[in-house]
């Protein structure tokens, strides 16, 4: 995934190299928040009819398409269980997070 | 070419020949001229802005800030209570390093209501990081307010542009109006350090650490740091185009003065009439008007008073419980100078009641009657 | 897998709101930008006051948006686009839309005054307001918006709030302003197409959407679009527009109302209230339906 190429966080050595106002110099791609999570979804895509449900009702845009079939991504995923609770066919389960 | 004009429509031809693209303003004796010739430039075409005509001084400061980081260059003005609703923004602009230009025109805080002139509003917003320049005449409106946008510019840090109520703002005198070929060689279109642009999106001004505050912070006092140097550069360069030189610091006979007079706005007018008034009499009197109150301008205040062997600052303006302010400031860049002159410090005009001439001979009488100050304030003209 | 079936996409693909944002689990603010910007794209610029977006974007030097953010002070959403609209269109940018982006409190309380003025000026700004029904981001306070019974840290159950919700809707309504309307994250399909048109027409725009907190409304994270489709399916949040401030349209006709209190029961905010302070909740609830079907049959 290319998100992943541009997650760095960004070091000022000096007043110097800072911008003249608090101003953006990078997204915040750096900030993994699937570290938040508790329980993760684990989609059963035999059951799946690709409805796209579950991507749309994503808040955290973790819910990806690969190959026509949604998939998690786990850096940013932070397990608020919604994919699981909208699913129609119900082939999304919580389970708990292994850490 | 030259025009009989009050001081506030020299502050809308200072906004006007300076090519200001948003105007945003809200009405407020005694602002209202100001915004009211520019509302006909911009509505005749004279002057190619949007003007916003918002419901609050907070709105209009919110949407020059809002129109300054899109690009463009902006201009408000406003008074007393109407600066004062801003006091948030103010921070904002600075601290997002907008170089917004305001006129403020000088008037009392209420309550009581007061129209009137004295300087505590715009003294109230000293550290907001605003640069702040008080001007005495028409001509010095519309030179500094043009002025104000190359440094504002330059540095990145907003600017006022501060005038006494009604003895300026709606005093009638000659000015010459810079011709607009001119000003635009003087003046080239603003250029942003960055701005609100899909082409290359960034976020501005959001949530700080404490890991990245401090830093920027360091970063606006370093660059407030240069202004002077700035000042006096394009003050030079002003004079080159236009014949008329722009300095934060006006010393007037003060080379062999024993006695300098540190005065500010319009009352640094009077005081030269008074001074002259008082040389004729063999008083060897000066007097030293601050134009540059923020940044202050430390050095030309101590190579000049240096040499003076009393200083009388004269404030229309209070810090509660402390002193006047300009001379309080003076009293802190002298400290450590070598200076061991004593400054006196007085306060008159509070609310708009008249500075004379004869004000300043009683400023001297007191003066040259004590070795140093008796009082930590004098008062003058208030019946105590 | 041999299935060549598409997936079915009701949204466009376009995500301008980026991940490792710090909004939290299951918020509806994150999902109600993400579904506007979806409609507006990438030609957009929006300003942030105070509220939970001004974290949720992330701190300095970083933002999770794809397009320019202005974070500005709490009161001033509107009269700060307003001013962005100018100057863009100043240095000769007409193109960029500029969207007002704040939460309850931003809206109904500190900032309805420079609202108020930009929708009497009707400047060409789109003004949403994501309603989370409290100062979520200071911890849960009561704000305007707050609804009648429910619990916030500054309405403690034994003095839960007494007021009803401010109509929000009808004030922008008395300003006559071209568009405005009301959605919910459980509709996004609705929500895209109401921010769409906001996005063709020119004058000031309002959008009110209902965006549940999890945080603040002690509600499960995974209930929250189930929360928002209850809040609509109960009549407690219509769906509607207005134009011109008189032609009313509902979006989401409802034949057999849910009781509101299978909407209040999934939400601990309201877990201390009384069999007759729900009754007095349907009341007012089926008050403001009545109301609103006035509207929509007064044209």
């Amino acid at each position: 995934m290319s998100k992943k190429r541009d997650a760095k966080k960004i070091v000022y050595e000096s007043a110097r190299d800072f911008p003249q106002m608090p101003m953006s110099q990078g997204s915040m791609l750096w900030n993994k928040t699937g570290s938040w999570r508790n329980i993760r979804p684990e989609i059963h895509l035999e059951k799946c009819t690709q409805c796209g449900i579950c991507w749309k009702f994503c808040p955290d845009m973790s819910i990806v398409i690969e190959n026509e079939f949604p998939a998690v991504d786990y850096d940013y995923c932070k397990g608020c269980g919604i994919c699981a609770a909208e699913c129609p066919m119900k082939c999304i389960v919580m389970v708990e997070e292994r850490k | 070419m030259r025009k009989v004009i009050m001081g506030n429509h020299a502050l809308s031809y200072g906004a006007m020949l300076s090519r200001t693209q948003v105007i945003s303003a809200y009405p407020i004796t005694p602002q209202t001229q100001v915004v009211e010739l520019l509302s006909e430039m911009c509505a005749d075409g004279t002057l190619q802005a949007k003007f916003i005509k918002v419901e609050s001084e907070h709105s209009a400061m919110a949407a020059c800030i809002g129109a300054s980081i899109a690009g463009a260059r902006t201009f408000t003005a406003t008074s007393a209570q109407g600066l004062a609703l801003m006091h948030e923004l103010l921070h904002w602009a600075s601290g997002g390093r907008l170089p917004i230009v305001m006129g403020d025109i000088n008037r009392a805080m209420a309550p009581g209501w007061s129209i009137w002139t004295d300087q505590n509003d715009s003294l109230s917003q000293r550290d907001t990081g605003w640069m702040q320049f008080y001007v005495s005449s028409n001509q010095e409106v519309v030179d500094t307010t043009i002025q104000a946008f190359k440094i504002a510019e330059a540095i990145g840090i907003p600017a006022m542009v501060v005038l006494d109520a009604f003895a300026l703002s709606h005093a009638y005198e000659v000015v010459d109006i810079p011709e607009q070929d001119k000003v635009d060689a003087y003046l080239p279109p603003y250029k942003p350090y960055a701005r609100l642009t899909p082409d290359a999106p960034c976020a501005f001004d959001g949530l700080t650490g404490p890991e990245h505050y401090f830093e920027l912070r360091y970063k606006l006092q370093k660059d407030m740091e240069k202004v002077p140097a700035l000042f006096d550069e394009t003050g030079r360069e002003f004079e080159k185009i236009f014949g008329r030189r722009l300095e934060a610091v006006e010393p007037y006979l003060c080379d062999d003065a024993e006695i300098i007079l540190v005065t500010s706005g319009t009352a640094g007018f009077t005081a030269r009439v008074a001074v002259d008034e008082m040389r004729k009499e063999g008083i060897k009197i000066g007097n030293f008007r601050i134009r540059m109150f923020r940044p202050f301008p430390f050095d030309a205040v101590r190579r000049v008073l240096a040499k003076a062997s009393k200083i009388a600052g004269l404030d229309r303006n209070i810090s509660y419980g402390y002193h006047g302010i300009f001379c309080q400031e003076v009293k802190s860049a002298l400290n450590g100078s070598g200076s061991s002159a004593p400054v006196f410090g007085f306060i008159a005009g509070l609310g708009g009641r008249d500075i004379m001439a004869a004000s300043f001979r009683e400023i001297v009488d007191i003066v040259r009657r004590q070795d140093k100050p008796a009082e930590e304030i004098n008062w003058i003209g208030v019946k105590k | 897998m041999s299935k060549q079936k598409k997936m079915t996409l009701t949204l466009p693909t376009e995500e301008l709101v980026g991940s490792g944002n710090l909004a939290c689990q299951g918020c509806g603010a994150n999902l109600a930008l993400r579904y506007v910007l979806k409609a507006f794209g990438k030609r957009t610029a929006i300003c942030i006051p105070a509220c939970c977006w001004a974290v949720i974007d992330g701190p300095f030097p970083y933002s999770c948006l794809g397009i320019p953010v202005y974070h500005c002070a709490f009161e001033t959403a509107a009269s700060t686009a307003t001013g962005v609209k100018a100057g863009l269109e100043m240095i000769g940018d007409t193109e960029t839309q500029v969207i007002a982006w704040a939460g309850d409190g931003g809206t109904f309380d500190i900032g309805i005054q420079s609202l108020s003025a930009a929708a009497e000026r009707n400047d060409d700004i789109l003004y949403v307001c994501y309603d989370n029904e409290a100062y979520m981001n200071t911890g849960i306070q009561r704000s305007s918006a707050t609804p009648t019974g429910a619990w916030t840290t500054t309405t403690p159950v034994k003095f839960p709030k007494d007021q009803p919700k401010k109509d929000i809707d009808a004030i922008m309504a008395a300003h006559r302003i071209p568009y405005q309307a009301t959605a919910s994250i459980a509709y996004p399909e609705d929500l895209y197409k109401k921010a769409v048109k906001a996005k063709n027409i020119r004058g000031t725009k309002f959008i009110h959407v209902l965006a549940p907190c999890p945080t603040g409304w002690k509600s499960r994270p995974e209930d929250a679009v189930k929360l928002a489709r209850l809040a609509v399916q109960t009549s407690y949040f219509p769906l509607y527009e207005v134009e011109d401030g008189e032609k009313y349209t509902l979006n989401f006709k409802i034949q057999n109302k849910k009781s509101i209190d299978e909407y209040l029961k999934l939400q601990g905010r309201f877990r201390h209230l009384k069999p007759e302070a729900i009754a007095a909740i349907q009341a007012e609830v089926d008050r403001n339906w009545d109301r609103l079907l006035k509207k929509v049959t007064a044209r």
